[in-house]
């Protein structure tokens, strides 16, 4: 039964009222050949104990292992405080509540969460999160088509170290509003920023970077934020958060600093849960405040004084400006960005600091442990805790022997980076320790010698 | 009771224009419409130079719970904005038809300036909208 509170009695006295005779009449106008008759595909409803057993069994299919994986998703350390804290019934909501005010400890969280994101990033104003990184991507370019009003384009240049799940779901997000994503050509795992100068007088609406690139290469940001300044472009920068504490933050790039900054925040505090929920983030610099989109926590004064904290600029969200609103699929993470703020809390920017340096390091020990197998080669040096293996034979069957013997050893770069041949993407946490490099690089010089070998 | 001079021509989105003496038209939003809207916070205008279609959206008025669009009933290029708004958008409160202008336009043809409501039909229309 679908959770439809109203009787029928009330349903028949709502379409009288109006004058139509019947549910499916109100959407009349609708062509048939657009309804779908039935949803095929959809499993028949299952009790609890099916549910049960059905989740179960997906849940085993996680076989988990020593991850060797990033690409987007990161296995950090949680204190277990950040979960403790975080599912506290006076947290535990996944929404900021409708009455917002009402609920000052939830607001003071969020405001605490833009502070803290604010100054990770260097710039000047944080949104209360979004839906996750690929989202925010999307959102950035829509609010840069928004906001720059030097140019006239609907068109986003992006480096091709863009993950390309973020380009997918941007490009899916964005077509319907004429927008356009272009790749800039990659070479040697990095943007070279001749090619962007190289496109002379075009008019893009903005220019995106990740940065630590998809591929864990470190990008020249400084030299292509200033020439993205200087062809009136925005800058994006897509960073992952905890780099943030090692590398330059989005709003120091170049002479005057990325526009927006936005991206995942999973490696604060959220678990990898098999792709989900995760939290996008969004920042920018305070003159493009009102195209940013999403809620933002301000801190003000009551009547008497007393400080408190409010919704702000809520003339540019949906239940007031409708289609106009600066997004409409502003759905944010509050529980996420909950833990995600309560993880930051206790790291502290030292804290943070040394995950990301440790992360590094592990990475680079992994990397020269492999460096010396034969049939391994090491793409690019320049990395921040990801780094590109090109193998001798290809990856998917290397990977496939390796999770046999309890080791997620990485990413198979083949289908979104063809140019880069047998091309592993590997990413060594924190979490890893010197036995568990040191299993890495044996079970995979195994692997090679007995593929060798057959 | 809301203001609205003799010397000005009105729109039913309660936007207000005015012939200048040197054929350019300055626009802005009626004593009537900044009541509705309550003290204005933001107010979103064009660059100058930009092209306008009748009818379009030209610039939007901001208070703390609602926004919304002003339009140009004219075709015409922008030629000058208020740039006194963007630090004191409060302007429009005060002064809806004197400091509070919003923009300035050189319209394509003047002559359309004619259809607008004169400030009778003006009062005419915001009484029949109260019913």
């Amino acid at each position: 039964m679908p959770f439809i509170p109203h009787t029928e009695d009330e349903v028949r006295d709502m379409l009288g009222a109006i004058g139509v005779s019947s549910i499916d009449e109100l959407f009349d106008e609708i062509p048939a050949e657009l309804r779908i008759d039935g949803l095929n595909g959809v499993l028949p409803a299952l009790n609890e104990a099916g549910i049960k057993r059905l989740m179960a069994t997906r849940a085993a299919a996680d076989t988990g292992g020593l991850c060797f994986i990033g690409a987007g998703a990161y296995d950090h350390h949680i204190p277990a405080a950040v979960w403790a804290v975080a599912t506290r019934g006076e947290f535990y909501s996944a929404y900021t509540p409708y009455q917002a005010e009402a609920s000052q400890g939830t607001l003071q969280v969020i405001y605490e969460y833009q502070s803290m994101m604010a100054e990770l990033t260097g710039l000047d104003a944080s949104n209360a999160s979004l839906y996750d990184g690929a989202t925010a991507f999307a959102e950035a370019c829509l609010m840069a088509v928004r906001a720059n009003r030097k140019s006239k384009s609907r068109r986003i240049l992006t480096t091709r170290g863009m993950s390309p799940a973020y380009r997918a779901v941007a490009s899916a997000l964005l077509q319907g509003q004429g927008l356009e994503l272009v790749e800039l050509p990659m070479a040697d795992g990095v943007t070279d920023p001749q090619a962007l100068e190289a496109l002379g007088e075009q008019d893009f609406a903005a220019l995106a970077i990740q940065q630590p690139s998809f591929l864990g290469t470190l990008e020249a940001v400084d030299a292509l934020t200033d020439l993205a300044h200087a062809q009136n472009m925005l800058v994006i920068g897509v960073c992952n958060p905890t780099s943030l504490a090692l590398l330059k933050p989005p709003g120091q790039w170049g002479d005057a600093g990325a526009d927006v900054a936005c991206g995942e925040g999973q490696p604060l505090g959220i678990p990898m849960s098999s792709g989900g929920p995760y939290f996008g983030y969004m920042v920018c610099r305070q003159a493009l405040v009102r195209q940013m989109p999403g809620r933002i926590v301000g801190r003000t004064v009551d009547l008497d004084g007393r400080p408190g904290f409010t919704l702000t600029l809520q003339a540019r969200e949906q239940h007031i400006r409708r289609s106009k609103a600066t997004s409409n699929i502003c759905t944010n993470q509050g529980l996420m960005v909950t833990a995600a703020t309560i993880y930051m809390a206790l790291l502290g920017g030292e804290g943070l600091r040394r995950v990301a340096l440790q992360s590094h390091a592990n990475t680079r020990a992994l990397v020269d442990g492999v460096a010396s197998l034969d049939g391994v080669r090491v793409a690019f040096d320049n990395y921040f805790h990801e780094a590109v293996l090109v193998l001798d034979r290809p990856v998917a069957p290397v990977l496939e022997s390796l999770a046999q013997q309890g080791v997620l050893g990485g990413y198979d770069l083949g289908a979104d980076y063809p140019e880069l041949g047998d091309a592993l993407l590997v990413c060594a946490t924190e979490q890893r320790t010197p036995a568990d490099i040191d299993n890495y690089v044996r079970s995979l010089g195994d692997t090679l010698a007995r593929s060798r070998a057959a | 009771m809301t203001e609205a001079p003799d010397n000005l021509k009105y729109t039913p989105d309660h936007e207000w224009l005015r012939l200048e003496d040197d054929g350019t038209v300055t626009l802005g939003v009626t004593d009537h419409a900044q009541q509705a809207l309550g003290e204005l916070v933001y107010v979103e205008l064009p660059e100058a130079g930009r092209e306008l279609e009748p009818g379009e959206a030209c610039a939007v008025v901001e208070s703390v719970k609602a926004a919304s669009d002003v339009y140009s009933p004219l075709a015409g290029a922008v030629t000058a904005i208020n740039d006194a708004l963007a630090d004191t958008p409060e302007l429009v409160n005060d002064s809806p038809y004197a400091d509070g202008w919003l923009l300035q336009l050189r319209p394509a043809d003047p002559k359309t300036l004619e259809d607008l409501m004169d400030p009778e039909a003006y009062a005419r229309f915001l009484a029949e909208s109260e019913d």
